[in-house]
């Protein structure tokens, strides 16, 4: 259980907010303020890791979302100059509407119904050295596999991007 | 010691409700909008919610090995990192074809 009043208060203040800014996002009209929102929103979710004592977890969080894949993603915005911008829906919205409602429901209803079986001990203390061990024995062969994908997704990403007129270029 | 009214405490419930919160806004954003970045943005949501409910399982719930939740987190961005690179490579592909990243005028395979 988590008991520390700090925390609690932590916990509901920065949820809160990471609740209102990822609804943002959905209505803001502007893609890159979208874009800012949802950076809001990561680092609100890293200060959730955070209170759920993951503090490796968080640190990762605030250097790969909040850093990384916003900087992409606001590279893909200006790298489609005449790009619509308007963060517009699709006839699809009131679909997509109703869908995540009733999918908020029942997993709320679940989640109430459910008999979890809390653990009683503290917080854990710093993640990073068990972490660590966990990835080199048990989580080796998937640590491996996730190098591997990694590069495949870099060649992949590069191939992709590659100008068609330059390429032929080199080929000359 | 505070009395037994200040000693608040952060149910399990609230924790993985505020994950289907952020899991449901993602889903909406996924399926509803029309810019392909903006798909994109709602499926990296998503995947912040599944993480936020595996390190709230690890943190609460009764297990052999507690901290495999993380590990799972941990590997959850890292797929998440390698496919914001490529799907939005894929954006920047399809534009510099179709001069839009519109994903209802995309329709080439319609039939």
């Amino acid at each position: 259980m988590i008991t520390d009043t700090g925390i609690v208060i932590a916990f509901y203040v920065i949820g809160a907010s990471t609740v209102v800014s990822a609804l943002m996002v959905a209505a803001v009209r502007n893609l890159i303020h979208a874009v800012l929102f949802l950076v809001i929103t990561f680092t609100g979710v890293a200060g959730i890791y955070i209170v759920l004592s993951a503090d490796f977890v968080a640190m990762a969080q605030v250097l790969i979302y909040a850093g990384a894949i916003s900087v992409l993603l606001v590279f893909a915005v200006m790298l489609t100059p005449t790009g619509d911008r308007r963060n517009a829906e699709t006839s699809f919205q009131a679909p997509a509407l109703v869908l995540a409602g009733l999918l908020l429901a029942v997993v709320v209803f679940v989640i109430y119904d459910t008999d979890w079986r809390i653990a009683s001990r503290g917080q854990f203390t710093t993640t990073a050295s068990s972490l660590g061990r966990a990835f080199f024995s048990p989580y080796v062969v998937p640590f491996e596999v996730a190098s591997v994908l990694l590069v495949a997704a870099m060649v992949g990403a590069i191939i992709l991007t590659q100008d068609e007129d330059e390429e032929a270029g080199h080929a000359a | 010691m505070l009395p037994e009214v200040l000693l608040a405490t952060v149910p399990l419930e609230h924790v993985l409700i505020l994950g289907a919160i952020l899991f449901a806004i993602g889903l909406y954003l996924a399926l509803s909008k029309r810019n392909a970045i903006g798909v994109l943005m709602g499926i990296e949501l998503m995947l912040n919610a599944v993480n936020v409910t595996l390190l709230a399982f690890s943190r609460y719930v009764v297990s052999p090995r507690p901290l495999d939740g993380q590990v799972f987190a941990i590997f959850v961005i890292t797929v998440a990192a390698g496919e914001a690179a490529v799907a939005l490579a894929l954006a920047v592909a399809i534009y510099r074809h179709r001069e839009t990243v519109n994903i209802d005028e995309i329709d080439v395979l319609r039939w």
